[in-house]
């Protein structure tokens, strides 16, 4: 977010502007907002506003007969009732999975930025490789790391750390590690971001006035990567929260999220209405999440 | 306090410092009185930084003792040691308000009520009213009075300072080094300063030890160490000096003979660093003085005939290049009092000085003449 901020406010500034013509320069950040807005407004704006008539059709239409807008906003509260718990689990599961990125992610990019030295390009691309593979076929690879006669669980009853039919697969640990794994590297990369411009020299005063490590850590290093903290958390969480392929592939419909009923309801039970509405609920409560995280955080750099 | 002092001093005790095949520090040992202002002077990269830095923690000796009062601090962490430093950088805490900057220390030992030293601390460094604004916001000078505010409300036992003013223009360096010297009188810490700037050096420090790849050349006053310098780096390091080489033969009397290209001259034996085999015989350019012919010479002086080559006109003085009969060029500062007329280039002068003012120093048999070229800067070690 910080990074978009900064581009926008660097556009306008083309370098030192000719004297001639300037009305035409003064057109030129417009022209080139121009290709953009267009397709913004095009393949979001009008999906959204599309989204947003579709929630409020009436519930009782169909494909076959058709639907028609009768500012059903009933649609909303239905939704809730039927699948509130859907909503929490999306949430519970975004949170854990949060926790547990945080605990791998700051270590892991603070090492990274301030430890690696010449291996400091490798681990990156290490954090980013993943990606390059598609996200169902990552998923799917845990499906066999956490299968029931896989190395991992047998390992863990071993120890006794799970029951001798303990199992990982088709359980909430098992979409919340499916979580971590595939959103850890949008934590990863902006903490890294933040704690590489960090300067080394401020950690030596801060041990020079009285800091011990951990002092240092909670006064000057902590504080100076909160930006890139509050923008990891944001990528992690928001598709985290929105997510349905960890809970379809590692879970069972008893770990669904909420992401699973829209897809179920646009694409199996074809309730256009209701699907439409979750979607817009979902935005909703990610945005009253995120406003209220900022203004805890309390950054003037994001907001 | 007074009764204190001894076992206040700071002493350093074979202090040592290897990167990899690279000796940084060098077998250092001196003592820094308490309350004393020392500084340590040299060209960049002869160690200063690196002693500076085993001082406060930053580094780990290689081997070697730090002793504040006694007690052995060198194997101690960075916020252990009753110690605090002015960083070159000011290392201000950009997330920090000047006032919470300021109380950084004593909020990390725990003291709470903070506010009225943070004020006293603001006033010392006339920075009164600055506590709610951001470092981002303060211009080099101010920063630079942050940080020391920063490490004085501390009351540290040693404060150091890394080349505190090396950000700062000339007129605003001038101004901080009276601040400096002023706050230093007042608060009555020990200061260590680190400064590559001869002159810095010279305005504020009761001592100044001159170091050279690792090891310290001389120690002592400013006037001690410019009057009568201890080797040919520090007679060129502080200030310039115009070092003729001779051979010296042991002393008669009170006086060391000595001879350079020919010529026969003397040094007082008190004013002799060696008085056996190759010597520098070393004179100020500001103690040569410029006379058109031989019977201007007081009685007393020695003297060196030349051609004028060069005359540079500063204002308050005249720098003078005088070419010697055996190709040396010397360098000569006259005052611009109003006493004396000007040399016009290509002149034949006789240069003259009282043998008091020159000084013997040990030379490295092969070496000859070094004299340094007029207006240039000294920078690292003597070619």
């Amino acid at each position: 977010m910080t990074a978009l901020a900064q581009l926008g406010g660097g556009t306008p500034a083309t370098g030192a502007p000719p004297p001639a013509r300037p009305g035409r320069h003064r057109l030129l950040p417009y022209l080139l907002l121009l290709p953009g807005a267009a397709w913004l407004l095009v393949f979001f704006v009008v999906p959204l506003l599309q989204l947003a008539a579709a929630s409020l059709y009436d519930p009782t239409g169909s494909l076959s007969t058709g639907y028609a807008l009768t500012w059903a906003f009933g649609n909303y509260p239905e939704a809730v009732q039927a699948y509130w718990p859907q909503f929490a689990r999306s949430f519970g599961y975004a949170g854990a999975a949060l926790v547990l990125a945080l605990l791998l992610g700051y270590p892991l990019a603070y090492a990274i930025a301030q430890k690696a030295g010449r291996w400091k390009n490798l681990l990156l691309v290490c954090v980013v490789a993943p990606m390059f593979t598609s996200f169902l076929v990552r998923t799917l690879a845990w499906k066999t790391i956490l299968s029931d006669n896989g190395v991992l669980v047998g390992l863990l009853r071993d120890v006794h750390l799970l029951g001798p039919d303990g199992r990982l697969l088709a359980t909430p640990v098992a979409v919340v590690l499916g979580l971590t794994y595939n959103f850890l590297p949008f934590l990863v990369l902006p903490l890294y971001a933040s704690l590489e411009r960090l300067d080394r020299r401020l950690l030596e005063a801060a041990s020079d006035l009285y800091a011990g490590p951990l002092r240092a850590f909670r006064r000057v290093t902590l504080p100076l990567s909160m930006p890139g903290l509050i923008a990891g958390t944001l990528l992690f969480f928001i598709p985290a929260t929105g997510d349905y392929i960890n809970a379809e592939l590692l879970g069972t419909p008893n770990e669904y999220m909420i992401g699973n009923v829209i897809d179920s309801a646009f694409l199996v039970r074809l309730d256009y209405p209701q699907g439409a509405a979750l979607s817009f609920l979902l935005m909703a409560a990610i945005l009253a999440v995120v406003f209220v995280y900022l203004r805890r955080a309390g950054t003037e750099d994001v907001l | 306090m007074a009764n204190e002092a001894p076992a206040g001093d700071l002493r350093l005790a074979h202090l040592s410092k290897r990167f990899g095949i690279f000796t940084a520090v060098d077998d250092l040992s001196l003592t820094v009185p308490q309350g004393s202002f020392f500084a340590l002077l040299g060209a960049s990269g002869c160690g200063k930084t690196t002693t500076l830095r085993m001082i406060a923690g930053l580094e780990e000796p290689t081997s070697g003792q730090v002793l504040l009062g006694g007690r052995d601090i060198a194997r101690l962490r960075p916020y252990q040691r009753p110690v605090n430093t002015v960083f070159q950088s000011y290392a201000l805490f950009p997330h920090l308000d000047i006032a919470e900057n300021v109380a950084f220390g004593l909020r990390r030992r725990g003291i709470r009520k903070v506010g009225d030293q943070v004020r006293r601390m603001l006033a010392l460094v006339q920075l009164d009213g600055y506590e709610r604004r951001r470092p981002a916001q303060l211009s080099g000078g101010q920063q630079q009075r942050v940080a020391l505010a920063r490490a004085l409300i501390n009351h540290p036992q040693v404060l150091l300072l890394d080349e505190p003013l090396g950000a700062l223009d000339l007129k605003l360096r001038r101004q901080m080094q009276i601040e400096l010297k002023r706050i230093q009188t007042e608060v009555g810490i020990t200061f260590v300063h680190v400064t590559h700037d001869q002159e810095e050096a010279m305005t504020m420090a009761d001592t100044v030890a001159v170091m050279n790849a690792g090891r310290i050349e001389q120690l002592g006053a400013p006037a001690e160490l410019y009057e009568y310098p201890a080797t040919a780096f520090v007679a060129n390091f502080l200030g310039q000096s115009n070092l003729l080489a001779a051979d010296a033969a042991g002393p008669a009397g009170s006086e060391v003979p000595v001879t350079a290209h020919g010529a026969r001259f003397s040094v007082p034996v008190d004013r002799a660093r060696t008085d056996q085999g190759p010597v520098y015989l070393g004179v100020r350019p500001e103690k040569l003085h410029l006379v058109e012919t031989v019977d201007q010479v007081p009685t007393g002086h020695q003297q060196v005939e030349g051609v004028i080559t060069d005359a540079s006109y500063v204002g308050v003085s005249t720098q003078y290049l005088v070419r010697t009969g055996w190709g040396s060029e010397l360098s000569a500062f006259t005052a611009n009092s109003g006493v004396g007329g000007q040399h016009p280039v290509g002149a034949t002068v006789v240069a003259h000085w009282d043998p008091r003012h020159a000084f013997l120093l040990p030379r490295e048999p092969g070496q000859d003449d070094h004299t340094t070229p007029l207006l240039d800067e000294p920078v690292g070690a003597p070619s």
